[in-house]
């Protein structure tokens, strides 16, 4: 009796921290959504002789998905609280100075050459006096202005080191799975072998996840093991960015997994891994496809070895438009309340963002489950032996 | 206008995927329903092709953000 | 089309920081920690073997114990009918023993009995002879005890002889 009252009571407990995290997931996502959102509303009263600028979300919806060069925390156009990071450019030497030199900068405006309308981009000041920048990007000044034709500056683009938003982001989640990993490594060297506790038990079922069901049953078992901590690094780097970027408030909320670069560079890794295990049969399938006639080969061949780029392409869009759609929706759905200026429209838009964030959850994993199953999937395709 | 048709590229490719999606999850319970001891390995097959047309209809939703893009500039 | 072109700047920081990130945790963590899974998943099918060969052990053992009950108990019930029968014969034995000297006793005493008998009646003829003697004494002394009685009882006698 006493044991079922014990259990019982653990499981209020446990239920109460649920739902405590449910009002703490909450809370964030008001608090995020107010701040992205309210940092992107143009406050046209402010502004005298101004036209009232009506909330545009596609350029709100934007300006969250993309890199930025300042961590927005809080507030408006002009009143707005950043952290502003630092750039690091490039151009006959290197240059680093704060971003608010820009954020802070003198506004300015050019005629677009083709469309011949004004666009609007800053200018940096002091140790930024030479570089404006326009749609986050940081461009060279030239004869003072930026030159555009069809939207685009056609200025030189020095190369932009920055620890942007994203770069940040990214520092974060490494650490995080660094301390995470480490502490579950610990508990394994103190312990021994034994049953996980702890951090170690909520871990260790995912590493067996990735090395039994993504490697195991994928690879050639008697390879797969080289391929693991490749596939588990890349699992658990895409799950905990992806999650981190659910989380509505500094250091979470970038939009890392979901841009296209991030995607880019691990579909190349895994590129690169499947070309480089790529053993004589993988290479004989593509170069002199077995049971085609000779003549179709001119044909098989391109087929084939476009065939290697699409798969990682695949990849890297798969997990860029999953994560990116996911953010859009949730913005887009907050959007809603200011979209119809009343707070009342929260009733509906909240419900709804909160249900397609936790979707998101499940989303974050499988996106990384499913990137770490395909790169298995092509590595084993590449280091399978001849059947015959 | 770039951005709307765009947008109706995406919905159209959306629709496909959808309808493929669809036919997989179908077939995977019917073949969980006739031999429930092979669901893990279903399962996986499932996942694997939903992911690979689901990439073909993220495609067309990056077409979709093209647009989007180009009507905000 | 920012949107969907990859940035070099942050080509080079992911690139830095997944490399160092893949070589720390491939080093540091992911070796120690598959290594101890390795050995506790070796350690428990160990186990299991140990567990499985135990029981084997364990069911032979049973059987032999088993036989060796089987065994105890024939050996004892052989022991037991032994003894019963032992019993059984030492009582018979005892039985027939008995008899024979009970048997014996009873005959001696018979014996004894038929000798006092015999000794008794021989001294009970003696002592009737004696008495009978003592008694026809008295009464032919009486008889004869004067002349006229001696003349009768001649007389007596003659008287009878003529009878017949």
């Amino acid at each position: 009796m006493r044991q079922i009252l014990k259990a019982f009571n653990r499981n209020t407990r446990a239920m109460a921290l649920k739902n405590r995290i449910n009002y703490v997931f909450i809370t964030l996502l008001a608090i995020f959504s107010f701040s992205t959102v309210m940092a992107n509303t143009p406050e046209a009263g402010h502004e005298e002789g101004k036209k009232e600028e009506k909330f545009n979300v596609g350029e709100m919806i934007m300006h969250h998905i993309k890199d930025a060069h300042e961590w927005h925390l809080w507030g408006g156009h002009h009143n707005s609280t950043s952290i502003y990071l630092p750039v690091i450019l490039i151009d006959g030497g290197l240059k680093t100075f704060s971003s608010s030199h820009f954020y802070h900068g003198t506004p300015a405006s050019s005629i677009d050459h083709k469309t011949q309308k004004p666009v609007d981009y800053m200018v940096g000041v002091g140790p930024a006096a030479d570089y404006a920048m326009f749609h986050e990007k940081i461009y060279k000044l030239e004869g003072g202005e930026l030159q555009f034709e069809g939207g685009h500056p056609h200025n030189v683009k020095p190369l932009d080191f920055s620890i942007t938003k994203n770069v940040l982001s990214l520092v974060f989640g490494a650490t995080l799975i660094l301390i995470v990993m480490s502490s579950v490594a610990r508990f394994y060297k103190k312990n021994g072998a034994v049953a996980p506790r702890g951090l170690a038990k909520f871990i260790e079922p995912l590493i067996l996840m990735v090395r039994d069901d993504v490697a195991k049953s994928n690879i050639d078992k008697h390879k797969y093991h080289k391929y693991v901590p490749y596939l588990l690094t890349i699992f658990f780097f895409i799950f905990f960015n992806n999650l981190l970027g659910l989380v509505p408030i500094i250091p979470g909320g970038a939009n890392l997994t979901g841009n296209i670069t991030v995607t880019f560079f691990l579909a190349v890794c895994t590129l690169l891994v499947t070309v480089f295990s790529g053993n004589k049969n993988y290479w004989g399938h593509i170069f002199a496809t077995p049971g085609v006639p000779l003549a179709l080969l001119p044909i098989m061949i391109p087929i084939e070895v476009v065939g290697i780029l699409t798969k990682p392409f695949a990849l890297m869009v798969r997990l860029f438009a999953n994560i990116t759609a996911g953010h859009i929706i949730v913005l887009a759905l907050i959007s809603i309340i200011f979209l119809n200026k009343s707070a009342a429209w929260g009733a509906l838009s909240v419900p709804m963002a909160l249900f397609i964030s936790v979707l998101e959850l499940l989303v974050a994993f499988l996106q990384a489950y499913l990137f770490a199953m395909l790169s298995a999937l092509f590595i084993g395709a590449a280091v399978e032996e001849a059947h015959h | 206008m770039f951005g709307s048709i765009a947008a109706i590229g995406a919905g159209l490719a959306v629709l496909g995927a959808g309808l493929g999606i669809g036919k997989i999850g179908g077939s995977a319970m019917d073949a969980i329903a006739r031999q429930p001891e092979a669901s893990g390995k279903i399962q996986t097959a499932m996942i694997i092709a939903a992911a690979l047309i689901e990439g073909v209809a993220l495609f067309g939703v990056v077409v979709g953000l093209l647009g989007l893009e180009t009507g905000v500039k | 089309m920012d949107l969907i072109l990859p940035d070099f700047g942050l080509l080079f920081w992911t690139g830095l920081v997944f490399i160092i990130l893949m070589f720390i945790l491939t080093k540091f963590i992911w070796k120690p920690i598959l290594s101890s899974v390795n050995a506790r998943s070796e350690k428990i099918a160990e186990a299991l073997e140990m567990a499985e060969k135990t029981k084997a052990e364990m069911k032979s053992l049973q059987a032999a114990n088993e036989n060796l009950l089987k065994e105890a108990r024939a050996e004892r019930d052989a022991i037991v009918k032994d003894a019963k029968e032992t019993a059984t014969k030492m009582v018979e034995d005892a039985k027939t023993a008995a008899k024979v000297e009970s048997e014996k006793v009873v005959a001696a005493a018979r014996q004894t009995i038929a000798s006092e008998k015999a000794a008794a009646i021989a001294e009970l003829k003696t002592q009737v002879a004696s008495f009978s003697i003592e008694i026809a004494e008295k009464i032919v002394r009486t008889e004869l005890s004067s002349d006229a009685k001696q003349k009768a009882l001649a007389e007596k006698m003659a008287g009878d002889i003529n009878l017949n």
